[in-house]
């Protein structure tokens, strides 16, 4: 009889230890790997450069309507990266929210280096609020395991930077997201679905490194009028008149119409398509 | 497609008649949103209510539709058992003000003790601007029973009125959605009710016959900008409750006034240009929104007849 109680709490036991090692710890400071693409990450993309994006229609001309000097307002200066494109500039910490009895894990936070952003990816089931409530910069986000990978879902987020040269990701879109830790290796895929401005499925992906000894800091981010304007000045250009578009295509020799994005662009095949197109070295005389 | 937007257009002159205050809405629930204290968000058929509560009473702004008003009473008795005590109008379209005349009765203001009943009869106070009370006292189509008009109008740029241990401004916002329109600022909270001169759902409805325009309508979203102050970047702080959808911050009603600048100043250039109402709507002015907002070309003729 002992040995048979025995056995049942060492499966027991192991069952549970199994079940929480499918689970990855995520928690620390993860230091950025911009050895992939540096330039696109803190830089940022050039305006005018909207190739490999799915942007529909609309998307391309609200991406070509943007003047950066909206940057300049107070009321934008400190406006931050959405949860699915935060991630992607700087360095991340991760910490748990857990039960300080059961240890049942309640929540997962993130923070991101720039902005300060504070992110809560709810794992304890919970639903998400309803269509009527606030939307947010981070969303409201919700997590499972799928075996050793957390997939995060994320609904509630307030219109945002698809990139930061004017493209825009909706309100409307809903966002996927899986970590995937490979020892001290950190990879964040983000796949956002987006109905308003977007053909199809936009997928980003960025990796990470553990580090053993940097210590979070602060963004503070204080508003201040740099240029005095008439109240309700919103910056734009009107329809073909933004005079930015053509540098990104020239600088590198592009073909425009390959700078224009769509879904089309995304794809392998559509290599051979632009090298039929015109480069704009070709077309001046 | 043209029956379509006939009969679209049908139903949303329906919807913004203060006529149509009567309706079938037994399929329609009330849903409660805390929004911050006691200050709450009710969502069913018609404009979104606003709900202030506390010690002296409840405070609501606007009523939505009249076959609304049980369920509504019945939502307000979840959040407190205190009587009603105002109903703040942001405007006279029947989805916002239809509710007026039950919910007033079923209220009781403040007033001189037992003298009420007999000096000023036992409903709710109404408060609104005075084109509000002219439209519906007025108007043989507009024409509401006395005990939901207005019983304390206003015709400066504001009214102010202290609350439940709350200062409350009340703000005109001239020629927006109508000539009437009004934000409730409730500044110990930090919520602003504003009305159709903000929504999330649709493009505005600029009710041209009764004095709304586009400028206007970008006036007054410049007037909720300014008094929001956010806790960083455009998240949190002051919170905005729309006239219909969802509740909003800061970086909603920017993304509102950037869509309402960039399609005015498209229509402005090409009215510039000498080009007609229906060749503005066919150049697709606003096809950057539309995904978003959903058919335009009502919002363009106003904005068109407005500029």
């Amino acid at each position: 009889m002992y040995k048979l109680a025995s056995c049942i709490v060492f499966l027991c036991s192991a069952l549970t230890s199994a079940s929480a090692m499918a689970q990855a710890n995520l928690s620390g400071i993860w230091l950025a790997n911009y050895t992939e693409d540096l330039a696109d990450r803190r830089p940022g993309p050039a305006l005018g450069d909207y190739g490999g994006l799915p942007l529909n229609e609309a998307n391309l001309l609200r991406a070509r309507s943007w003047n950066a000097s909206l940057l300049g307002l107070p009321e934008y200066q400190c406006r931050v990266h959405p949860s699915d494109y935060a991630n992607s500039h700087n360095n991340i910490r991760i910490w748990e929210e857990r039960n300080p009895d059961t240890l049942e894990l309640i929540a997962i936070h993130t923070q991101h280096f720039t902005w300060q952003t504070h992110r809560v990816i709810w794992m304890d089931g919970r639903d998400h609020p309803p269509p009527y409530a606030e939307h947010t910069s981070m969303g409201f986000s919700t997590g499972e395991w799928v075996g050793h990978q957390l997939k995060i879902k994320t609904t509630h987020l307030k219109e945002g930077w698809l990139r930061r040269n004017g493209v825009a990701r909706s309100d409307q879109a809903t966002v996927t997201e899986y970590f995937i830790r490979h020892g001290d290796s950190l990879n964040w895929t983000v796949i956002v679905n987006d109905p308003v401005y977007l053909e199809e499925p936009f997928i980003r992906n960025r990796d990470y490194f553990y580090s053993t000894d940097t210590q979070p800091v602060t963004y503070p981010c204080e508003s201040v009028v740099e240029i005095v304007h008439e109240p309700g000045y919103v910056p734009h250009y009107l329809m073909g008149n933004n005079p930015d578009l053509f540098e990104f295509a020239d600088t590198y020799d592009i073909p425009y119409e390959a700078t224009l994005g769509g879904a089309h662009t995304m794809y392998p095949e559509y290599r051979a398509i632009a090298r039929e197109l015109p480069r704009p070295s070709e077309m001046q005389d | 497609m043209k029956q379509i937007f006939t009969s679209l257009g049908l139903i949303l002159c329906l919807l913004c008649s203060p006529a149509f205050s009567q309706g079938d809405f037994a399929d329609v629930e009330v849903r409660i949103l805390p929004v911050r204290d006691n200050i709450f968000m009710l969502v069913g058929a018609g404009g979104n209510i606003t709900v202030q509560t506390g010690d002296q009473g409840i405070l609501i702004v606007d009523t939505q539709f009249a076959g609304m008003s049980d369920k509504i009473l019945a939502a307000l008795a979840e959040l407190s058992d205190a009587p009603l005590r105002y109903i703040i109008n942001t405007h006279f379209h029947g989805d916002h003000v239809g509710g007026n005349v039950p919910l007033a009765r079923a209220g009781s203001r403040i007033s001189g003790g037992n003298m009420r009943r007999d000096v000023t009869g036992d409903t709710a106070s109404v408060i609104a601007h005075e084109s509000v009370l002219l439209r519906i006292t007025t108007s043989n189509e507009n024409l509401m029973d006395p005990d939901g008009w207005p019983t304390s109008s206003y015709f400066a740029g504001k009214k102010d009125i202290y609350f439940n241990g709350e200062g409350i401004r009340i703000m005109h916002q001239p020629r927006a959605h109508t000539d009437g329109d009004s934000i409730v600022y409730f500044r110990r909270s930090d919520v602003i009710a504003v009305g159709d001169v903000y929504r999330t759902d649709a493009y505005p409805f600029i009710d041209t016959s009764a004095g709304g325009s586009i400028q206007g309508l970008l006036d007054a979203a410049q007037s909720i900008i300014d008094e929001i102050i956010p806790v960083y970047g455009q998240d949190g702080g002051t919170l905005v409750i729309p006239g219909h959808g969802r509740l909003s911050n800061l970086g909603d009603v920017l993304n509102w006034r950037e869509m309402l600048t960039l399609i005015r100043d498209r229509v402005q250039a090409m009215k510039d240009q000498g080009m007609t109402l229906q060749e503005v709507i066919a150049a697709r002015p606003s096809r950057d929104f539309d995904p978003r907002y959903g058919d335009s070309e009502r919002f363009l003729t106003a904005v068109y007849e407005t500029l």
